[in-house]
């Protein structure tokens, strides 16, 4: 148990530093270095909570697609980063004074939800009910009573898909493409023309 | 000592913080203000398999698990966005935004 304890303070810290170092960096490839970190640490502190399914998947999504991908735009882009920096001390003032009154309240009605309510009454965390591992159990409530919100994600994905193509494809004007239906509909009637020469005479295209 | 709901509730406050700092302190870099946007989703994300596990219902980490669908979503379509709107003008500054030119 103490070393549980342990775990998760170390990994709790690494997220929150990672998480400062993110707004903070002034490369914004070191902020995409340090947001995969506190995915990473996330998903370990999803693992001590026993929701290893989702730990995995934060590991595989995240860090693995989400996070690259940040990583290949920011190198793509060759922009100026220190220039966008300019009103960082401006608006720094005024955000911490923000984020404090936001962290305060939150953490206020944290602690006062998981003093009442139903989670006064929880026994501690739980993970396998019953036989069932963490992912058999999400599997079993995810292909059944949510299905269809499971078929909306996967329509969500594919539009975002659809839409992220569309956005970036570029089409070249000075690249001749081919055109299949032009190419089929061709007869030989529009592709050429029989002229008779008479000899001695040339012809005019 | 034990851990109980109420620590990972006070991270993920703290984290969700974070990003909102983040967003206020870069108004001019889209790029960490999407970073900042994933960690806001993360802290909920957080929260709700916290939640989750100690209230005993697996619900909540089929939520997360749809948070985290529609967060690639966003992340992929405003980084589309980002690609369009650097090739158009050059630099990623948003708070030209508002200037409506092609």
């Amino acid at each position: 148990m103490v070393l549980q304890a342990y775990a998760f303070y170390v990994l709790a810290a690494v997220t929150l530093l990672a998480g400062l170092a993110v707004i903070f960096a002034r490369n914004p490839v070191h902020s995409v270095l340090f947001l995969i970190t506190a995915f990473f640490s996330s998903a370990g502190l999803f693992v001590l909570l026993g929701a290893e399914f989702l730990a995995m998947i934060l590991v595989v999504v995240y860090v693995g697609a989400v996070a690259v991908l940040f990583l290949f735009v920011v190198m793509m882009l060759d922009v100026d980063f220190a220039e966008l920096r300019q009103g960082f001390a401006k608006y720094l003032p005024l955000g911490i004074v923000v984020a404090a009154i936001l962290t305060g309240e939150m953490i206020l009605v944290a602690m006062s939800v998981a003093g009442s309510g139903a989670a006064k009454s929880s026994t501690g965390p739980l993970t396998h009910v019953g036989p069932f591992s963490n992912a058999e159990a999400i599997g079993r409530v995810l292909y059944t009573d949510y299905l269809y919100f499971f078929q909306a994600a996967g329509m969500v994905l594919l539009v975002a898909m659809i839409g992220a193509i569309v956005l970036t494809l570029k089409h070249k004007t000075n690249v001749r493409r081919q055109n299949i239906a032009d190419q089929t509909a061709r007869t030989p009637a529009a592709g050429m023309r029989i002229v008779t020469i008479k000899s001695g005479e040339g012809i005019e295209a | 000592m034990t851990i109980g709901l109420t620590h990972y509730l006070a991270v993920a406050a703290v984290l969700f913080t974070i990003g909102v700092l983040g967003i206020f302190v870069n108004r001019k870099n889209v790029i960490v203000i999407l970073m900042s946007i994933e960690l806001i989703l993360l802290a909920v994300n957080i929260n709700l398999v916290a939640f989750s596990v100690f209230l005993h219902d697996v619900v909540g980490q089929i939520y997360a698990l749809f948070v985290l669908t529609v967060a690639a979503a966003e992340a992929a379509v405003g980084l589309a966005i980002l690609v369009t709107f650097f090739r158009g003008r050059g630099d990623i500054a948003v708070d030209n935004v508002s200037v409506m030119k092609g």
